[in-house]
């Protein structure tokens, strides 16, 4: 079955007892024992939920892994992942990461004697020269965020197994319908569901997918002991946004490729990051490893004093956190999303002070366009430099 | 805190700060309940003015109102909710770092336990477990790398008591952070901060939500810098509680003393009833007579609570009785509306291997029932025919 059938039916069949399309919201924490020493497959909520378990097997088999589980956020569920981890093991890592990946490495990992180091993942050369016998595993995000740099997921899986290191793919920008990392040799996925999947900017949710029998016994122990997983009414409203994905997507990826082309040779903005774009870098290992690409891209402003206007005149489009939702958002990744890595490494990979996220939504794009054209006509004027 | 339409919330009885807390009228439309923000993130009106909320994980004006709501009750600083008691504990016992020890409660909550012997350990969390009804034995384990010590009073599943005030009084003299799973008492029975603890945790799926419908946990702190710390690792981790759930524990908040009140009637009853039948080997409950710690739990606590534990004779008594049950479910969990029978041997405490389980009283004969709403005459009936022959 395709794909995106497959979204469309999730727990569609579920329901054993009315046949209900949409499977119930099962708000409970308890189950009924029937007898001792017999379960119904169901003990304790934090352990296995109903409504959380569909969502955790179409998670499964949309990523073509072994198993999935479902937490109260995406850190939730990278957290989840470090724990697999122990003092004095090492990890390499995207250099252009979300700022919260990096704050929970340097933050709160290390504390623990667990170590990261910062590398362009698609540097075969450069990831090799980071290893060390203590290294246990590569953490890829693919593409990056905000610059959407693109890592050649099965090199560096092949690299990584040759070592004995567990790769883990964040794979929340293009979701399985446009990318499946455990197939080109991922070990583990993970999303922040909050995003695409999810994409109404109404659900906070993580996902964790693994392949092999003893990584998804491992973590279904850690889900379960450490207790960070997705209450049953965010699993439904996750459900519900998945069966849409495949439309989303479409209009997402559409959008984007429009409004980075448009982007391009406007004359205010000095470089835009689309890997939908031919003169991207990773255009070409995208097209081969992905089936399309996301909504989101970054480009860089001429002027850093354009920055502030352009986001006070924006009329349609959101100026906020986040990615991934039905709604356009524009966000400034050194002041939001990066704000916690430090100035000279977000210098280093190219998250400055003019740099724009956008994360494009599913209106009309003539309007998306409009409005933000108008915001850097606005602002242009603003700075003095006259229309653009 | 952030919600202060009722900045008298705090000086009032129990009873009244469950119902006006603070953020019990939504303020944009007067709503008698607080509403459910379903989202995810926030409009920035104005880059210069950031909006208080940016990102839910960080901060949901649901989530938010539950958190100020339980440090009202609890007397605290700052509340904070995660996605399960488990979540909680083990958001809490990161404020600790490699190398560090910290002193446990010897029968405390299975789950916890494996946390500490099977997740912390790998990232050099070390811990011992001691009976902490033996003040000398709490201070002989301290070690000159014990920064933490961690409470659970009544204990789960025999429900001993430790002394809140005079522990947490040599571990702050010791420079020890204390933390208190306060999850069978509730801030209705007891209030731990009062006493002198830094950190109170719930698992907020027992009786604060009451319904065993909402897998919540929750924590309270003492004093600002602390919080911040919390807060950090909170929003660090994404741990956090879901809208949805947040407000479902509200609602189940607001009858908290109601519900108490009814459910330990019952249980006080119970437990002497059970005192008396010939086939009952041993009865926990701090209430009882005899209770080795009821003398300590009177001058720290308000109430007894709902849970009683008793010995059935042996493992095959015990699961007869289960079997023979008609009112109580058999489950894992507690503190509920209906009553809740568990066998922790199988249950909550699987999770202990078997010896350890022993030396900590946690029998096969062992039985934990949490008593619920239903009437004290039905459940006795029920438990004798189940008890008989």
């Amino acid at each position: 079955m395709k794909i995106e059938s497959r979204l469309a039916q999730i727990g569609s069949r579920e329901d054993p007892v009315t046949g209900a399309v949409s499977f119930p919201v099962y708000q409970a924490t308890a189950f009924r024992h029937p007898k001792l020493g017999q379960s119904t497959g169901f003990d304790y909520a934090r352990t296995k939920s109903p409504t959380r378990a569909v969502l955790e097997e179409a998670a499964a088999q949309l990523e073509s892994g072994d198993r999935a589980f479902a937490c109260s956020s995406g850190m939730a569920a990278l957290q989840t992942i470090f724990a697999l981890f122990k003092q004095g093991d090492h990890l390499i890592v995207s250099l252009d990461l979300y700022g919260g990946t990096y704050r929970l490495l340097e933050r709160i990992m290390s504390r623990f004697g667990v170590t990261a180091s910062y590398v362009d993942t698609n540097d075969l050369d450069a990831l090799e020269s980071l290893r060390t016998p203590a290294t246990r595993a590569v953490l890829i995000e693919t593409p990056t965020n905000p610059l959407m740099m693109i890592t050649d997921i099965a090199a560096v899986a092949a690299w990584a197994k040759v070592h004995g290191l567990l790769t883990i793919v964040d794979n929340t920008l293009l979701t399985p319908l446009l990318q499946r990392p455990i197939e080109l040799g991922a070990d583990i996925v993970i999303h922040s569901a909050t995003k695409y999947l999810g994409g109404h900017n109404d659900v906070l949710a993580g996902l964790i997918v693994t392949k092999g029998q003893a990584l998804s016994d491992e973590m279904a122990f850690l889900h379960n002991s450490i207790g960070a997983v997705l209450g049953p009414q965010d699993s439904w409203l996750l459900m519900r946004g998945m069966k849409t994905l495949a439309l989303r997507m479409e209009r997402h990826e559409f959008n984007s490729v429009k409004l980075a082309e448009w982007l391009s040779t406007h004359p205010a903005v000095e470089a835009v990051y689309h890997p939908a774009l031919p003169d991207h870098p990773g255009h070409d290992i995208q097209k081969r490893q992905a089936s399309g690409s996301t909504g989101i891209f970054s480009f860089r402003m001429k002027d850093a004093r354009t920055v502030e206007p352009i986001l006070r005149h924006l009329q349609l489009i959101a100026f906020a956190e986040s990615l991934g939702g039905v709604e356009s958002l524009l966000t400034y990744p050194a002041v939001q999303t990066h704000a916690d890595i430090p100035e000279e490494i977000r210098r280093k990979v190219g998250v400055d002070d003019r740099l724009l996220r956008f994360s494009v939504g599913i209106e009309h794009i003539d309007d998306l366009i409009e409005d933000l054209g108008q915001a850097i006509e606005a602002a242009m004027a603003e700075i003095g430099g006259g229309r653009a | 805190m952030t919600y202060s339409n009722d900045r008298h919330a705090g000086d009032r009885e129990f009873a009244t700060k469950l119902i006006h807390f603070g953020a019990e009228i939504d303020e944009a439309t007067g709503a008698s309940s607080v509403p459910i923000y379903q989202a995810s993130t926030f409009h920035h009106f104005d880059l210069e003015q950031p909006p208080k909320h940016d990102y839910s994980r960080s901060g949901n004006p649901t989530r938010e109102a539950l958190e100020s709501y339980i440090a009202l009750l609890e007397g605290g600083h700052r509340g904070f909710a995660f996605s399960s008691g488990m979540s909680a504990i083990s958001t809490a016992f990161l404020l600790l770092s490699a190398g560090d020890h910290v002193i446990v409660t010897e029968d405390v909550y299975g789950g916890t336990y494996r946390l500490l012997t099977t997740v912390l350990n790998r990232l050099a969390i070390e811990s011992t477990f001691v009976d902490m009804t033996d003040f000398e034995q709490v201070v002989a384990a301290r070690r000159p790398n014990t920064k933490a010590l961690f409470m659970e009073t009544p204990s789960n599943p025999t429900l001993k008591i430790t002394d809140i005030a005079r522990v947490a009084g040599w571990a702050k003299e010791h420079g020890l952070l204390t933390m208190l799973d306060n999850t069978f008492m509730t801030p209705y029975h007891q209030r731990p901060i009062e006493l002198g603890v830094d950190l109170v945790i719930h698992s907020a799926t027992k009786f604060l939500g009451g319904h065993s419908d909402v897998l919540a946990g929750l924590v309270v702190t003492a004093d600002e810098e602390l919080g911040r710390r919390v807060k950090a690792l909170q929003n660090g981790l994404g741990t956090v509680l879901g809208t949805q759930e947040s407000w479902l524990l509200m609602r189940g908040m607001k009858t908290l003393q109601v519900r108490m009140e009814a459910s330990e009637r019952c249980a006080r009853k119970l437990a002497q009833w059970l005192s008396e039948h010939p086939s009952v080997a041993r009865v926990y409950y701090p209430g009882l007579d005899g209770h080795p710690g009821k003398e300590i739990h009177e001058r720290q606590s308000q109430g007894y609570g709902a849970v009683v534990s008793f010995d059935a004779g042996s493992g095959e008594k015990a699961k007869k009785l289960l079997g023979k049950v008609r009112i109580p479910i058999v489950a894992v969990s507690l503190g509920a509306v209906e009553s809740i029978l568990s066998y922790p041997a199988m249950m909550s405490h699987a999770a202990m291997p078997a010896e350890v389980r022993a030396a900590r009283g946690i029998t096969d004969g062992l039985v934990r029932y949490s008593v619920g709403l239903e009437d004290i005459d039905d459940l006795i009936r029920d438990l004798e025919q189940a008890l008989e022959g």
